[in-house]
């Protein structure tokens, strides 16, 4: 990787991927004694899909959750298009445009899978409370505005017959697509999975796998995924951080992280002797 | 056979999400507004005014206020009595400093007051949530009612401490003071509580609404998503109290035109109001009607039942009441926790595959 210059590169398959979107610089993050992560940097690159993946407890979550908002690091700077952000809540970093979703599905299971995926738009709809309890002029064009981007997203994702059905009666792999609708509907400049195909089987992995790619190729969404099935990660990803104990112990191409010898010993084990 | 959706094509996604998406629904909505308006007021007299009309839709606009919080922003609140004593008192200091001002602009004013202090009093719920929340709402309620009572200016420095409502009129009709009639009492709730059970609607199935729920179902996941809790949930405190307060205002002003505060606001009133969205359903402005006809019909049906037709005691079948509106809580919060609302939904969503379910 060292080959690509700050104007982006190339894929394999022949994708164009822009420059840097994130960048995390030296992040350190600590829980009073417990050093989660330690000292990591990496990049995350426009149109990119990058992969984080690593062991249990390896500080994976930690990350997304620092990126997110969620966490401050005590270390470090995080870099957005460009700007360094400063400790921010969750829901300013939303309105930055990013958008995730969680590893034990966070939808809404009061509503309906439609008012799910609307609250996605929030960030998009500006009309002030009077204009909303009168239900008149921009609060309602701005309703049916932003309801015919949710029904593309829908149409994208295949969900239509279950659009008024209550999410908490859904079975759980479509739950997993409502709430990457969710995070699709806001638009997200940049887009984190955390486990996007945890405890689905091999049909569901393959149409989550489709429809990630898809989201990739058609609004150019950067992508930033942790998973563990390591056929997934390898077939999808661009480039792949792999991190070890909070530690970064790798960092490139699927290929490139294949045959480094720190990966494959954080994986298979090493023999102490 | 002609509750369907059947044949109803919706062709804008304005039509698509209507409140009465079934046409039955929406002719079935427009006769009973018609039968409110033009048909009851002729027949009322003041006994079913004073017995069970005016209070239920007063009731009925507290639920509706408590609903948004409770049913809607998952913020429990004890403090609707309270509330509803500030409404009251706003409303007494404003009708008797500025006489001559619009009844209807005070009412509307006590709630904006209301909503005021409700704000004030939701700055824990960004602390605390649940049981705790709920302890400090009912610190409100306490604090509120000694308030009232403890501080001569709110009351005017009327000797027996006590507030009466002078007469005033709208549109050439006495709405408070003795010489009211039921018609008129019923007509001024009446209107004020389908305006604002619109707006309720309009506010919950919108933008602001949707951030409600979303802190209601996860507040986590609404955070992620761009709500800032802290306007959402001070937002649902302030249009939650307004509605509690204008409630409050019309219960002293209309209804009751004296009050002593402890009596007609004390804690069994914010009890009341919770009981009737529990059995009314939690999240639907529906269950808050259903709830508020459900409990202020109740003890007037067995009182008919009781007293009249089996000749009982009176103060046993008062507590018959009370053993019945515990028990149905129970049985709510255990069998249908969203209340008569969602057997109401069920009904429909049988309805319509009826006869043919398969």
């Amino acid at each position: 990787m060292n080959d690509m210059s700050t104007e982006g590169y190339t894929t394999a398959d022949g994708r164009k991927i822009g420059g840097v979107l994130m960048e995390m610089k030296n992040i350190t993050l600590r829980f009073g004694g417990v050093v989660a992560i330690k000292d990591i940097s990496f990049d995350i690159r426009e149109g990119e899909i990058r992969a984080i993946i690593g062991p249990n407890g390896a500080g994976k979550s930690s990350m997304l959750n620092v990126i997110s908002g969620f966490y401050v690091p005590q270390e470090g700077e995080v870099w957005f298009r460009g700007y360094r952000r400063g400790p921010m809540r969750p829901y300013q970093v939303a309105r930055l445009g990013i958008a995730r979703t969680f590893q034990n599905i966070a939808l809404f299971e009061g509503m309906s899978v439609l008012d799910n995926i609307m609250t996605g738009r929030l960030n998009h709809m500006k009309s002030g409370m009077l204009a909303q309890a009168l239900w008149w002029g921009k609060a309602e064009r701005e309703e049916s505005e932003n309801r015919e981007q949710v029904e593309k997203i829908i149409d994208f994702l295949e969900i239509q017959n279950i659009r008024k059905t209550p999410v908490g009666r859904l079975p759980y792999g479509l739950k997993k697509r409502v709430e990457l609708a969710r995070a699709l509907a806001a638009e997200p400049k940049l887009l984190l999975l955390d486990e996007p195909m945890a405890g689905m089987n091999v049909e569901e992995k393959e149409d989550m796998s489709r429809f990630i790619l898809d989201v990739n190729d058609e609004f150019g969404t950067t992508i930033a995924l942790i998973e563990h099935d390591m056929g997934v990660v390898m077939d999808l990803s661009d480039r792949v951080v792999v991190m070890d104990y909070g530690k970064k112990i790798g960092d490139g191409t699927p290929d490139e992280v294949r045959r480094n010898q720190d990966v494959i010993d954080a994986y298979l084990g090493v023999a102490h002797d | 056979m002609f509750y369907r959706e059947a044949g109803d094509f919706k062709t804008s996604y304005r039509d698509d999400s209507q409140t009465f998406p079934i046409s039955f629904d929406r002719w079935r909505y427009y006769a009973v507004l018609i039968v409110a308006f033009g048909v009851i007021p002729f027949l009322i007299n003041d006994y079913w005014a004073n017995a069970l009309l005016v209070p239920f839709l007063i009731y009925a606009i507290a639920a509706i206020g408590l609903n948004i919080l409770t049913g809607y922003c998952g913020q429990v609140s004890l403090g609707t009595g309270g509330f509803m004593a500030v409404g009251a008192y706003a409303c007494y200091k404003l009708m008797t400093a500025f006489p001559d001002v619009s009844i209807l602009i005070h009412v509307l004013l006590a709630g904006g007051v209301t909503a005021l202090v409700g704000v004030l009093f939701g700055l824990p719920s960004l602390r605390i949530k649940g049981f705790y929340l709920a302890v400090a709402t009912l610190a409100a309620q306490f604090f509120l009612v000694w308030l009232f009572n403890k501080v001569p200016w709110f009351y005017n420095y009327s000797a027996s401490g006590q507030i009466s409502a002078p007469e005033r009129t709208f549109l050439g009709h006495a709405v408070t003071g003795p010489a009211t009639t039921a018609s008129a009492k019923y007509l001024f709730c009446l209107a004020i509580l389908v305006v604002l059970a619109w707006l309720a609607r309009n506010l919950t199935r919108g933008t602001i609404g949707r951030k409600w729920m979303a802190i209601r179902d996860m507040d986590i996941a609404a955070e992620i998503i761009g709500v800032n809790p802290l306007t959402a949930k001070l937002s649902a405190f302030a249009v939650s109290s307004f509605f509690v307060g204008v409630s409050g205002a019309l219960f002293f002003a209309v209804y009751l035109g004296a009050v002593e505060v402890g009596e007609a606001f004390g804690i069994q009133k914010s009890f009341l109001v919770l009981f009737m969205i529990i059995i009314g359903g939690l999240g639907s402005i529906f269950g808050s009607f259903a709830g508020a006809a459900f409990l202020v019909l109740l003890p007037v049906v067995l009182k008919v039942i009781g007293v009249d037709l089996l000749g009982w005691p009176t103060d046993i079948v008062a507590h018959i009441q009370l053993v019945i509106i515990g028990a149905l809580i129970v049985m709510f919060l255990i069998l249908e926790p969203h209340g008569l609302a969602q057997l109401w939904r069920v009904a429909k969503e049988k309805l319509r595959l009826w006869p043919f379910p398969y």
